[in-house]
């Protein structure tokens, strides 16, 4: 075992003395993965944190829009015997219902598209695959959104 | 349990796995169920022939089982955000789990009548 470099006191530098000073300056270690010109300004952003916040706050108001519209649907006045066009027609006639339903309908696609994405990133394990699974998935999100949101706003009660 | 997993079982895993499988469940009737509903822009004949469906005894129980599976994933999605923001919300996360369940066993058994009811007076005549 031989140590070549050595200060007047005779401390090697396991023993981490004053190996270095100003006209012997210690080597610059570059950090791993360092940043330089050519690398990307930002290689993630925060997607993630955005998508875990947006999960517990869409949550809280889904709780509210959802379960109202369980009792009004499946509770009162005869349950889902009374559903039918006219029932439709009724709720529709009043903004606050429109309104209601296009929350929810927004709310809760995106809400479950956050989640089976989720999903889709844990279980698919083949890059492929995960990159199927989800452009089926953003499909038929962005569909139904569009769908449901064209059906509220263009509803007319006297189609027939 | 098998060497090397990150699944620890008990209450913390079970309700995650519950909220995993009753989201996906609803997302899929979720979907459906507003391609049903954009029958009322082709016609009220339509829609109605389609909800007509909904109002089979069959259905019913299916019904059932939706809002089942919605209560749990409301209630707990709620103690989700408790153990997230609530400083002592790791701690009790076991006794919001069975309060969840408690809350869930009487609301479902509320749910009984107004969601079972029309499909038994059917099956059993009124």
């Amino acid at each position: 075992m031989s140590t070549t470099e050595t200060t007047a006191a005779g401390i090697g530098p396991v023993e981490g003395a004053a190996v270095y000073n100003v006209d012997n300056p210690a080597p610059v270690i570059e950090a791993p993965r360092k940043r330089t010109r050519k690398t990307p300004k930002s290689t993630r952003g925060n997607f993630e944190l955005y998508g875990w916040l947006f999960m517990r706050l869409s949550g809280v108001v889904l709780v509210v829009l959802v379960l109202g519209h369980l009792l009004i649907q499946l509770v009162l006045d005869g349950g889902v015997s009374k559903i039918g066009f006219a029932f439709v027609a009724g709720r529709w006639a009043s903004p606050f219902w429109q309104l209601w339903d296009l929350a929810m309908l927004w709310l809760a696609m995106l809400h479950g598209c956050n989640g089976l994405r989720t999903v889709v990133n844990d279980y698919a394990e083949r890059a492929n695959t995960r990159l199927w699974l989800k452009a089926l998935l953003y499909t038929a999100t962005v569909f139904t959104i569009l769908l449901g949101t064209l059906v509220i706003f263009t509803f007319d009660p006297n189609i027939r | 349990m098998p060497a090397g997993t990150l699944y620890r079982g008990r209450e913390g895993m079970w309700s995650w796995v519950a909220h995993r499988v009753t989201g996906v469940l609803i997302f899929f009737f979720l979907f459906v169920h507003v391609l049903d509903t954009a029958l009322v822009r082709v016609s009220p004949e339509d829609y109605d022939k389609v909800v007509a469906t909904y109002k089979t005894p069959i259905v019913a129980c299916l019904e059932y089982g939706l809002v089942a599976a919605i209560l749990f994933h409301a209630l707990n999605g709620l103690r989700v955000i408790a153990v997230d923001f609530w400083a002592k919300g790791p701690r009790y996360q076991k006794q919001m789990l069975w309060t969840v369940v408690g809350v869930w066993i009487v609301l479902m058994l509320g749910a009984i009548y107004p969601v079972l009811g029309h499909a038994a007076r059917e099956v059993f005549g009124s």
